[in-house]
């Protein structure tokens, strides 16, 4: 397969509610394409917590899922405020988020390691005051 | 265990999911975040929290559980239970706390299986 199979998804800011649509939609379009229930698991997961992130800290972004023969490609792509040191933010526990965040049940600075943790690799492009683009890929 | 069976142990009214008390669940876990449901948990078919929003039903959807106790009493809202009902996923409403609730199904062989690192 040459060309993958694409799925677009704008995630829309602030709007709590809503966070998760764009991960459910797509458990359910890769439960149609027939996919290994485990890697639909690990897709789902990751792009869900990266979701989750866009909503909490970037006011919304977008979501695009590539489907090649052999492998998954998650991009989440925000015009937010970007992050100042990657290296501190990968760390589990470390977090910005809010306390309302938190009580929401988030925030607790698991959702980069746990968008790591799911992926077999993870790149992160992000400029301070400009946004951040975290491409994410599970090989299949 | 069935989660009819859970119902009955918990004293617990059930939501949605009434077509599904006849399906077994093998393990549990007990949260009230979900960023370390998201990280921790592994194969767990049940969810007991405290937490009640429709991001618990999303993270149980995406963990593929099947069944999410709230305890304390605490009910959730028409659309959270609008939400589980769509991806099939059971609700009990407990008038337990976490503790008991936990220990009362652990006591009764529903263990927390695997825990992924």
């Amino acid at each position: 397969m040459s060309e993958p199979v694409r799925f677009h998804f704008d995630v829309a800011g602030e709007n709590f509610v809503s966070a998760g649509e764009a991960s459910a939609a797509v458990k359910k379009l890769l439960r149609q394409l027939g996919m290994d229930p485990a890697v639909i698991r690990r897709v789902s997961i990751a792009m869900y917590e990266g979701e989750i992130n866009m909503v909490i800290h970037a006011n919304g972004g977008t979501a695009d899922i590539l489907v090649y023969a052999d492998r998954i490609v998650i991009v989440l792509e925000d015009h937010g405020p970007g992050i100042p040191n990657v290296g501190l933010a990968m760390q589990e526990g470390y977090s910005t988020a809010a306390e309302n965040v938190r009580a929401l049940g988030f925030g607790a600075g698991m959702g980069l390691p746990n968008m790591k943790r799911y992926t077999d690799s993870m790149d992160i492009e992000t400029a301070v005051g400009v946004g951040t683009k975290i491409t994410m890929e599970v090989r299949l | 265990m069935k989660i009819g069976k859970i119902a009955d142990l918990l004293h617990a009214d059930v939501l949605c999911g009434e077509e599904h008390l006849e399906n077994e669940v093998h393990s549990a876990c007990g949260a009230d975040m979900m960023s370390d449901v998201l990280a921790f948990v592994k194969d767990q078919a049940v969810l007991i929290t405290g937490l009640v929003n429709p991001q618990v039903v999303r993270t149980a959807e995406m963990m593929d559980m099947r069944c999410i106790v709230f305890v304390r009493g605490k009910m959730p809202a028409d659309d959270i239970v609008e939400l589980a009902r769509e991806s099939g996923i059971v609700i009990l409403a407990t008038m337990e706390r976490m503790y008991q609730a936990c220990g009362i199904l652990y006591e009764n062989g529903l263990y927390h299986g695997g825990v992924a690192q």
